[in-house]
């Protein structure tokens, strides 16, 4: 409270320093640490190829990502992503298979259409039921990928019975960066925007430091709750359209497990699991990070099984800097009051 | 106030007649009944056996998972320890030539390092537990790849793997039921019946309520966690021992499973609610309503909907009769007031 009133009189910090202390930093750089050192140990890494693998197999968990750091952000979590992811991939190798010819932009919006009425449901059942949505979303994980798995059967979708201009959105480069990596970079931005300078992207937050607070100061909480979940589910359709674009066949199991990776993701790009901070920025970097660690670990010839015992080190490492830093700048903030006493 | 009034009138049994563990064993019963009607070859002692055996992991993690989540903690971390214990468990047995009795010792020990880890990160380091176990799933699963790589093993002596099948007599219940029951009598009694377990429900209530009555929250949490470890490494063994074979992958997804199951069983995520009644009670009908599906050639894809839909539903039932109590409640008070204001008292 006293530190808004005496705002001015504490010394301002620069535009610099405030760079280096955003929660962004410390992920950022791991990631260019990741990038330089196996780079020196194998010079391939980097080649035109490699770099474009690498790009494409970050793209699907950066969108993932920034859609699950929305509904973290309001102290909420989506487990369902994964279910979701499938459907609306398992769904559009269906579409594909009934109208051929369909254009490409339609598919993309009945990819999200369908993502945000799948979000929808897990929205309305939290806002309405005010159940914590860890226990809702793990009941609607099971519950779509049962759907899933009677929609689907054994049947699969292969890259081959797509019409060739969608899956080449995963094969074609613009300036060497691959179409759907485009698509994910541009959502990346325009949701970053949104989030830090539009009223309701500052509302998420928050109703995520505070909800009860934020229902006093007007925010309508439930609504805009509801809203950041049709916004994860729709960009998680987009996400599961880009996947049946990007990978050789779709089917019941599309996507299973994914959810854990997702969040493991969010927090690792410095989003607090219990909401209020963070950015989406830092989630894309967080789950490009993720994704970049396994081709590096082959490109240093790392044992493969340390892979996945590297994530969860890097998770707890994420957690515990966060922690860390949130203590620091508490005490600080306490210093800077006592002061202005 | 008013609450703890009623409450006290009603009496205490009718209250437990009604509560939410008391309903799930009611359905529990319907759907044992139903079942042994109309589905064939459901009612025979065959299906004890399966049904006890399938369920038994998931009813041994529930114990201790309940008692983290009464108190206000989750540890989604079980699954990935149980298949750390399994990977340890083959390569000990392969490699060291110990015998099977000091192999099984030595991994249990492994639940208790990956337990006592989770606690020392959320005690002492006070990292929230979601995030922390989040991170050791990922982290035990892959020190269970660099245990054991993508090998298997699978040359466990023969006698303990019938042993574990083995059933008591002829009345089809699995001899490891009799462990279970220890298990699950140890954990009720823990927390119903101990200062400790109590302490326990005072902890999800409200920590700091229950740090000013004395009750050593650091401690406390540290241990529960050390516990579901242990039991997690139990269920690693019992699963390598059934499946005759040792790998990383044992126990994949147990987690959400066992999460599930709890909180069917009335315990509530928040903390400071549920029983071990309850939650044998919801495992029980989890398994039980799958096998009888199963039975039924209902297809494998609808019975995780039933699952997902049984969880759903549990918790936003009460949600909804709590909204349609205080609807009758707020049409009471709105004719009171309503009928005070005719009779002629107007704004002072």
């Amino acid at each position: 409270m006293s530190t808004v009133t005496h705002a001015p009189a504490v010394p301002r910090s620069s535009a610099f320093k405030r760079f280096f202390t955003a929660r962004e930093i410390p992920v950022a750089g791991a990631l260019i640490a990741l990038i330089v050192v196996t780079y020196i140990i194998n010079p391939r890494f980097l080649s035109p190829q490699s770099t474009k693998d690498l790009m494409l197999n970050a793209t699907i968990m950066v969108i993932l990502a920034v859609a699950q750091a929305l509904v973290i952000i309001t102290r909420n979590v989506d487990l369902s992503v994964g279910a979701i992811l499938g459907l609306a991939a398992f769904g559009t190798g269906t579409v594909f298979d009934m109208f051929p010819s369909i254009p490409l932009v339609l598919i993309f919006v009945i990819g999200m259409i369908f993502g945000g009425l799948l979000g929808s449901i897990n929205g309305m059942l939290v806002t309405s039921a005010k159940v914590p949505a860890l226990v809702i979303t793990l009941g609607t994980l099971y519950i779509f990928r049962g759907v899933l798995s009677s929609w689907a059967g054994s049947k699969q979708y292969f890259s081959g019975d797509n019409p060739k201009a969608f899956g080449n959105l995963s094969v074609d480069t613009l300036v060497g960066i691959p179409i759907i990596t485009i698509i994910a970079v541009v959502i990346t931005v325009a949701v970053a925007m949104f989030m830090s300078s539009v009223r309701s992207g500052r509302d998420l937050y928050a109703i995520g430091s505070d909800p009860d607070a934020a229902r006093l100061f007007g925010i309508p909480v439930g609504g805009r709750v509801l809203s950041a979940f049709i916004a994860c589910g729709a960009l998680t359709g987009l996400a599961g359209v880009l996947y049946a674009s990007r990978y050789n066949s779709v089917g019941a199991l599309t996507g299973s497990g994914i959810e854990l990776d997702v969040v493991a993701a969010v927090v690792v790009g410095g989003v607090a699991i219990f909401g209020g901070s963070g950015t989406v920025a830092g989630a894309a970097i967080g789950a490009v990070l993720l994704s970049t660690i396994t081709g590096a670990l082959t490109a240093t010839r790392v044992d493969k099984f340390w892979q996945q015992a590297i994530v969860g080190v890097l998770i707890l490492a994420a957690i515990i800097i966060d922690r860390v830093v949130s203590l620091r700048r508490a005490r600080k903030l306490r210093v800077n009051e006592a002061k202005n006493v | 106030m008013s609450k703890a009034i009623t409450t006290n009138s009603r009496g205490q049994w009718s209250r437990r007649l009604i509560g939410h563990d008391a309903v799930i064993f009611y359905i529990l019963i319907s759907v044992v009944i139903i079942s042994m009607v109309t589905v064939n070859y459901f009612a025979s002692t065959l299906t004890v056996g399966f049904l006890l055996i399938q369920v038994l992991p998931i009813l041994l993690i529930a114990m201790p998972m309940a008692l983290v989540i009464v108190s206000g903690e989750i540890d989604l971390s079980v699954a990935s320890t149980a298949g750390l214990t399994s990977a340890t468990m083959g390569v000990l047995w392969r490699d060291s030539g110990l015998d099977i009795g000091t192999v099984m010792a030595l991994s249990l020990l492994v639940g208790v390092l990956c337990g006592a880890f989770n606690g020392f990160l959320i005690t002492t380091l006070g990292l929230p537990s979601l995030a922390v176990t989040i991170g050791t799933l990922a982290l035990y699963r892959g020190l269970a790849l660099v245990v054991i790589g993508d090998q298997k093993v699978a040359s466990f002596p023969k006698e303990l793997n019938a042993f574990v099948l083995s059933k008591i007599g002829n009345t089809g219940i699995p001899v490891m039921m009799i462990f279970a029951l220890i298990v699950i009598v140890f954990f009720a009694v823990l927390l119903h019946f101990t200062p400790f377990g109590r302490g326990l429900y005072a902890l999800g209530y409200s920590p700091q309520a229950a740090t000013f009555v004395g009750v050593r929250v650091g401690h406390a949490k540290f241990w529960m966690f050390v516990a579901t470890g242990i039991v997690s490494s139990m269920v690693g063994i019992f699963l390598t021992l059934r499946l005759a074979s040792a790998g990383p992958d044992n126990g994949t997804g147990l987690e959400l499973s066992v999460i599930a199951a709890v909180l069917l069983g009335g315990v509530s995520i928040f903390g400071g609610k549920g029983n071990i009644p309850g939650v044998v009670g919801g495992v029980l009908l989890i398994g039980t309503l799958t096998y009888a599906l199963r039975l039924a050639k209902v297809p494998e894809t609808a019975l995780i909907i039933v699952t997902g839909g049984l969880l759903v539903l549990s918790v936003v039932s009460p949600s909804v009769i709590a909204w349609g109590k205080e609807r009758i409640r707020l049409n009471r008070v709105h004719r009171e007031v309503q009928g005070q204001s005719a009779s002629g008292i107007t704004r002072a």
